[in-house]
């Protein structure tokens, strides 16, 4: 069973390359096919290896699959470890990829690069499978690098359009340029493991950091602060957050398989990987826990303020996977992992609902402009052509209730479950996180604890908020343009995927519910400190009042008094004023990137482009020193050297040839064939002359 | 009997006149003549020598050398034909293309 592991690369990468060589010759449907059973093939894969790890006792199992670099006492090989940690995710990433891989091809319908786009996806869960199933840190990094590759390619899939048609590829390279800085703070953390470990296997540096925690506090502290740094940039956190709200500019199923669900969850799965070390270091988890909690409550404050569909559930996952991050840095493993799978299912059910929206307004906007044209016939210069209305924007849409249906029920269950109402799955894996909040703060009575526990319910009951003004906005109250009035439902390739995910969304919490705890007894496997944190009703009770109250709220402001049309300002905006722009200007952190980091950087480029390599090297080094110095050598070779000596010399020896056969050889030559005639009997007398001697 | 040296002294003679006769006439006709007597006067040294030595082979060599000489002056009267058609002279001075 074991041995199977490796295919589970080995189906997407066939399907990669199916796509690859015959997609330019293949329909729609056969790329698609094609691309959702390798991604299928290895979720059925993935399913295997819990029988595996049954069968095993639960015990890691490793794979080689070759070797990579072997140099001295340095040994990294390929290889795959199974254990119930990565077999979670392998499970997550091949599943929630499977739906999505379906939901796009009704998604991508009749796009230009329809191949080229599930070639892209299957790469995503290729390398997305290395990264959870490597044996390595290096691995680990491999396939960090490879989504991250994956996510700009995919951010800058329409690199045509967006602002000035350039907008989209300018979102991937931001989101490529910030993970970098994360990527530089994970490069040097696995310098600093090798260089005190001499290994980077998980299974060794895990085991020296049990065995010699003692002695190593401050290296784990270093590596750990190194290691949040990464996971900051990957999983969206302060200060790093700012590339995924941008990273929207992809397609929808991008957004919910990698910008909801999968990739950015990397930073937590690798937290909790390396949940030894970060045990050793409590400056760090408390680090973590902080971080993680400020993300959770400020990309919720921002959440309140946006318009557009996709950036509030961009705003949304950067909170939610703060909730995670700091349950992992409160030590509570199983509750973020927990957490992590909930809000895959919910979130990516979210995504796709309003991929569904999106698609739904775009016909509808389709629908109502041929409707226009036919009412006015030809007259193109009248009146009723009105702007291009973007069918992201939240302020044009409404009532959808009725036209969408299908598109409006699953939403609605995705939106009450990430808002954590009880029995959906994000109330449990939420109230789990709060459980170890109030544990570490109110039990252990450490002061974070507290903090992170005031935060996150702050950041709980701002998610029931947006959400609930978000589901008011899009699916209430009366169309407020003509393209929401035309929307319609969308074909069974996009709608089931979401049943799925409604349905998991709905059960999700039955994964470790409390007093059974399977997600907890599953991964304790893993790491023997995994453990579940047991219900705790009073912080249930809390929570869930709280959300109650927000979602009370939400309905007052936004259902009690609906927006007027698409260009009246939010109901808020009256109450909150500034605050409420604040917010909306997303704290103005890009302006402050944007003002302090970019200005310098750019000053700094310039002043190598402009005044060093162009003034200084290219102008006084090129132009002048080097250039003079090859005119004056020139001229010095080809005036005295090459045409005072060498050519002199030629024409003189030329003339010294042609002297001698005017004055010598030419008055031998009489013509007179008497004078031959002598020559010839001198040279007889010559030759027989010498004879007579010899 | 006459010595031998009688016989080669004659055809040095003989070779001398011709060698001059090269070298000093213009009449192509007259230069032609010359060379034949260079060429009979070696005949007359094989011969002297073939008797000399009591062989043949002198002898035998005298043939052959008639022989070439006669395709010789076949050969020689047809070129002086051809520049006597051409020049109207058979004056070999006026025939120096060959000048430097």
């Amino acid at each position: 069973m074991f041995k199977l592991v490796p295919l589970i690369l080995a189906f997407p990468l066939a399907g990669m390359l199916i796509n690859t060589v015959f997609g330019r010759w293949l329909d729609e449907k056969r790329i698609g096919i094609v691309a959702s059973v390798a991604t299928a093939a290895a979720f059925v894969i993935a399913v295997l290896q819990i029988v595996a790890l049954a069968g095993n006792h639960f015990h890691a199992e490793t794979v080689l699959l070759a070797d990579w670099i072997t140099i001295g006492d340095m040994y990294l090989p390929w290889q795959m470890r199974v254990d119930t940690l990565s077999v979670t995710m392998m499970i997550l990433v091949t599943g929630v990829g499977t739906l999505i891989h379906i939901y796009a091809i009704g998604y991508m319908h009749e796009d230009l690069r329809f191949a080229r786009f599930f070639i892209y996806l299957n790469l995503f869960v290729i390398m997305m499978l290395v990264l959870v199933s490597g044996g390595n840190y290096l691995m680990l990094f491999v396939g960090w690098e490879g989504v991250g590759l994956c996510s700009y390619l995919l951010i800058g899939f329409w690199y045509d359009k967006g602002d000035d048609n350039v907008g989209n590829a300018r979102a991937g390279r931001k989101a490529f340029v910030v993970n970098r800085v994360g990527d530089l703070g994970i490069l040097i953390a696995m310098f600093l493991i090798f260089g005190a470990v001499g290994s980077l296997q998980f299974d060794d540096v895990l085991h020296f950091f049990e065995h010699h925690g003692a002695e190593v506090g401050g290296l784990a502290t270093a590596i750990t602060l190194l290691f949040l740094v990464g996971a900051a940039g990957k999983s969206a956190q302060i200060p790093f957050f700012v590339w995924l709200p941008d990273a929207m500019a992809g397609p929808t199923p991008v957004s919910a398989l990698i910008h909801a669900a999968t990739m950015v969850t990397a930073g937590i799965y690798m937290i909790a990987r390396s949940a030894p070390i970060f045990s050793l270091a409590p400056v760090s988890q408390i680090a973590v826990a902080l971080v993680g909690a400020g993300t959770a409550v400020m990309a919720g404050t921002i959440a309140v303020a946006q318009w557009d569909i996709k950036r509030v559930l961009a705003y949304s996952t950067i909170s939610q996977l703060g909730f995670m991050v700091a349950a992992v840095g409160l030590g509570g493993y199983v509750a973020g992992m927990f957490h992590l799978l909930t809000h895959a299912f919910f979130k990516a059910l979210l995504f796709l609902s309003a991929g569904s929206v999106i698609h739904g307004v775009e016909h509808g906007a389709a629908a109502s402009e041929s409707a226009a044209r036919g009412v006015a016939g030809e007259d193109h210069s009248s009146g009723a052509h009105h702007p291009h209305c973007d069918a992201q924007d939240m302020r044009n849409m409404g009532g959808l209730k009725d036209r969408m249906k299908l598109t409006f029920w699953v939403y609605l269950v995705g939106a009450v479950a990430l808002a954590g109402v009880f029995p959906l799955a994000g109330f449990w894996s939420k109230d789990e996180i709060m459980a170890d909040a109030w544990q570490v703060g109110m039990v252990e009575g450490r002061w974070h604890g507290v903090a992170v526990y005031v935060l996150l319910t702050l950041a709980a009951i701002f998610t029931a908020f947006y959400m609930t003004r978000q589901v008011v906005m899009v699916f209430f109250g009366q169309p407020r343009s003509s393209a929401a009035e035309h929307a319609t439902e969308n074909p069974p390739t996009m709608t089931t995927p979401l049943i799925v995910l409604a349905v998991l969304s709905v059960l999700g919490g039955a994964l470790n519910l409390p007093r059974v705890h399977t997600l907890g007894r599953w991964l304790e496997h893993t790491h023997h400190f995994f453990h579940g944190m047991d219900f705790n009703l009073s912080v249930a009770l809390s929570s869930t009042v709280l959300t109650l109250a927000a979602i009370w709220l939400g309905v007052r402001v936004y259902h009690r008094c609906p927006l007027e049309n698409a260009t009246a300002p939010d109901q808020l905006q009256g109450v909150l004023g500034p605050v409420f722009n604040f917010f909306q200007g997303k704290w103005y952190v890009d302006e402050l990137y944007a003002a302090t980091i970019m200005r310098l950087y750019e000053w700094k480029a310039r002043f190598l482009a402009f005044q060093v390599d162009w003034d200084f090297w290219h102008d006084f080094v090129h132009d002048r020193v080097i250039a003079a110095a090859f005119r004056g050598a020139a001229a010095a070779l080809s005036g005295p050297v090459d045409k005072g000596g060498i050519d002199r010399f030629f024409d003189g020896l030329a003339l010294l040839v042609r002297a001698f056969a005017v004055r010598i050889l030419r008055p031998l030559q009489t013509g007179y064939v008497r004078n031959y005639a002598l020559g010839v009997m001198l040279g007889v007398i010559a030759v027989l002359g010498m004879m007579l001697v010899n | 009997m006459i010595p031998t040296t009688y016989y080669l002294a004659l055809s040095a003679l003989l070779f001398s006149i011709g060698v001059v006769g090269v070298l000093v006439r213009r009449n192509a006709i007259i230069i032609f003549m010359a060379i034949e007597l260079m060429l009979n006067s070696a005949n007359l040294a094989f011969v002297a020598y073939a008797h000399e030595f009591g062989t043949l082979d002198g002898q035998i060599m005298v043939f052959f050398v008639m022989t070439v000489a006669a395709a010789e002056v076949a050969v020689g009267l047809a070129l002086i034909v051809a520049i006597f058609r051409s020049k109207a002279s058979i004056d070999v001075d006026q025939v120096n293309l060959l000048r430097g």
